[in-house]
């Protein structure tokens, strides 16, 4: 069962939002149901499964109902149809009091303008959710310093806000967020204020959070670059509809509709996509008995200069190369394993093409993609590698 | 004889007055026991703070009123000019007049504020009642205060009280705009997060919004004060004692150095309840950066080297403004 379970979640904001879902039920674009009612339809029958653990990032530019989605999430903005389910647990019809109940034991939030209090220090403001738990203050302090260390703060508990540069306030509020040891933590576009180098690091710092806490984390962000470096999946939002929801490398590899692979176009191919997206399977491979002739007359008919060989649990024994070939069947070999040379490279499925685009070059056989125990997955010929690495749609199937 | 009055030319004369006036008559048979009440409470308030603050002799109000002052501003500045002010008005002979005065503007302040922060508040949370209450607000700060003077005088008959009355309606609404405006302002994301993290209505208005909402708060009571000190003086046409009976006694007999001494006594009063109270609204901010001038070098360079980020000059107030921005 995933954490939150989101279905048909629809936002319409304006004077009869009831019309503007009947009109969004008849099919009507956005900008037509604006035409007809004056109604504003914010976000449009979204379904997610998000599951725990999972960084879940929901990306759109602005108005695309990114920042609405989350508020639904946990009823900043009440949702005009649709399910919210955290944990199994519906909580469109629940009461003021489960609702804020809810909020303080499963969910946090984290805001793009950081949102810190400015009245109080920075511990205070770490302890926030606590307090309104009614933790005692003497554990809440403990818990507040607990959280501040994580991001690197212990030393500014009673420094206010304002004392603090824009990087070191988000982690404020992410301390903020981490306190209460809430499941869920709700991030709406929390690094697009800071300058892109503080980003980085925030980025870096979430990642290497996330290792530990392994929280449920919804991010929201308008940067793909940032949602690509993020992700476990990202759900790619326009015009408040789900256009598609894919890991990364899913998403460039196959964008489900022109905005989508236009979206995608800018985003640095070598750096997200993975030798899982470049490989194929081996077209043929030798065990270490076969006789160097059969080995040779294959190549020859293929125009290759090598193959892998494999023993009997697939693991890669050696490279089979035609030069080594012919002169070991003018010396009388009577076995492949007796020329094999280990002239090749290997990388795992998740070796981005950046790195894959190094080993290529120095080989005569195709890049190797093992998996832990070195069996042979599949193998990157340069050609797929290239294809991959220029975005156009469908090279990667060529 | 006549059912529809017609003036000269023919238009008809709709009696507002008349109607006004009976409206007041039958307010005063119906609620005469309420308005007797308001009187009477009103009285015993007023009594007791005049007492209070003409009991002890001027030279210790006057050193009472300088220490406020330092209390307010931390500096020399203002002190010293309330030591010279009140001393002034003592010399004049015009310190008890000054005193009731200032009575009198007190507890016109005191209850202004205690109606008008709540409908303020109110007025901040629901959108209807903040336009219902708009062209009230209106009607009660343009309406000329003669009007209200006389309408105090018809309900709680000439003295202390129609002077206090009066002047609580005047002054009333700058304490519900400024309450309204102060929490609108409120960056909209910082309520959130008090919402998001399970934070009651209440605890979100007591911890975020009213704290945040301070210095506009305090700058509508600064407001309150300076428009019902205007509105006591004008009740001395209706009884009230103090400066405003001096300022009007020295009109009806054209005595110009009596009306000289009285006007400079509002003034003197006028000018140190707005300095003392406009430097209590801007206390958080004093606080705020000796806190900041007390934490260790590295902060300090660090909130200088994003000092467009953490905007050090900005009122710590308006913190919420300054995160908003960077």
């Amino acid at each position: 069962m995933p954490q939150l379970r989101v279905r048909g979640l629809t936002k319409v904001f304006g004077s009869h939002p009831r019309r503007g879902v009947e009109l969004m039920q008849e099919g009507y674009s956005r900008a037509e149901i604006l035409e007809r009612s004056g109604q504003l339809l914010a976000v449009a029958d979204v379904d997610l499964d998000i599951e725990q653990g999972e960084l879940f990032v929901v990306m759109g530019l602005s108005g695309s109902g990114k920042s609405t989605v989350i508020r639904m999430l946990n009823r900043l903005i009440e949702p005009t149809a649709g399910t919210v389910e955290i944990d199994g647990e519906s909580i469109e019809k629940l009461s003021h009091a489960e609702l804020r109940s809810v909020r303080q034991r499963k969910l946090s939030m984290v805001f793009q303008h950081f949102a810190l209090f400015p009245h109080r220090t920075v511990g205070e403001n770490a302890a926030y959710g606590l307090k309104v738990q009614g933790v005692p203050e003497d554990e809440r302090r403990e818990r507040a310093i607990r959280a501040l260390e994580t991001v690197g703060l212990g030393d500014r508990v009673d420094a206010y806000p304002s004392e603090m540069s824009g990087g070191m306030q988000q982690r404020v509020g992410l301390a903020r967020g981490l306190a209460t040891e809430a499941d869920i933590l709700l991030m709406d576009e929390p690094f697009s204020a800071l300058d892109p180098l503080i980003r980085r690091d925030m980025q870096d710092l979430l990642v290497e959070l996330q290792e530990d806490l392994d929280r449920t984390i919804v991010f929201i962000t308008h940067d793909l670059n940032e949602a690509m470096r993020l992700g476990d999946r990202i759900c790619v939002l326009k015009d408040g509809r789900v256009v598609q929801v894919g890991t990364g490398p899913e998403i460039i590899d196959d964008p489900a509709d022109q905005y989508v692979a236009d979206f995608v176009a800018d985003v640095d191919r070598s750096r997200v996509l993975t030798a899982e997206q470049a490989m194929r399977s081996a077209l043929r491979t030798f065990k270490p008995s076969d006789s160097p002739r059969e080995v040779l007359d294959w190549l020859d008919e293929q125009e290759f200069n090598g193959v892998y060989v494999l023993d009997d649990d697939g693991r890669i024994v050696g490279v089979a190369r035609d030069d080594r070939l012919a002169a070991g069947l003018r010396d009388g070999v009577r076995t492949v394993s007796d020329v094999l040379v280990d002239d090749y490279a290997s990388a795992q499925h998740d070796t981005f093409l950046s790195d894959l685009a190094v080993l290529a070059a120095h080989h005569t056989v195709p890049i190797a993609v093992v998996d832990d125990t070195g069996h042979l997955l599949g193998v990157v010929p340069r050609a797929h590698l290239l294809a991959a690495l220029s975005n156009e749609e469908g090279a990667v199937d060529a | 004889m006549h059912n529809v009055l017609l003036a000269q030319d023919g238009f008809p004369v709709i009696p507002i007055g008349e109607a006004a006036e009976s409206a007041v008559d039958w307010l005063t048979t119906t609620f005469g026991w309420l308005f007797r009440g308001i009187r009477d409470g009103v009285g015993v308030i007023v009594d007791v703070t005049e007492s209070a603050l003409t009991a002890p002799s001027p030279l210790i109000m006057t050193v009472l009123f300088v220490i406020l002052a330092y209390i307010a501003t931390r500096s020399w500045g203002l002190p010293l000019f309330s030591a010279l002010g009140f001393l002034l008005i003592h010399s004049m002979g015009r310190f008890p007049e000054a005193m009731e005065t200032l009575a009198l503007v007190l507890v016109a302040t005191i209850l202004a504020v205690i109606i008008g922060i709540p409908l303020g508040i109110f007025a901040s949370r629901s959108e209807r009642f903040s336009v219902a209450i708009k062209p009230i607000l209106d009607f009660m700060q343009t309406m000329p205060s003669f009007v209200y003077l006389l309408l105090a005088v018809v309900l709680f008959r000439i003295g202390r009280v129609p002077g206090v009355m009066s002047a609580l309606i005047f002054s009333m609404p700058p304490a519900v705009r400024l309450t309204e405006l102060g929490i609108r302002q409120v960056d909209s994301e910082v309520v959130e997060a008090a919402e998001a993290f399970g934070a009651r209505p209440r605890e979100v208005l007591t911890g975020v919004q009213l704290p945040l909402a301070r210095a506009s708060i305090l700058a509508g009571v600064n407001q309150v004060i300076m428009l019902s000190l205007s509105m006591v003086v004008i009740a001395g046409l209706g009884g009230a004692p103090g400066l405003g009976a001096t300022v009007v006694r020295a009109v009806t007999s054209m005595n110009i150095g009596m009306g000289i001494e009285g006007g400079l006594g509002v003034v003197l009063l006028a000018i140190y309840l707005d300095r003392v109270t406009a430097a209590f609204g801007r206390e958080g901010r004093g606080k705020r950066r000796e806190q900041a001038a007390s934490t260790d070098e590295k902060s300090l360079s660090d909130a200088g080297d994003e000092d467009d980020q953490s905007g050090e000059g900005e009122e710590a107030d308006q913190g919420s403004e300054s995160v908003k921005t960077a």
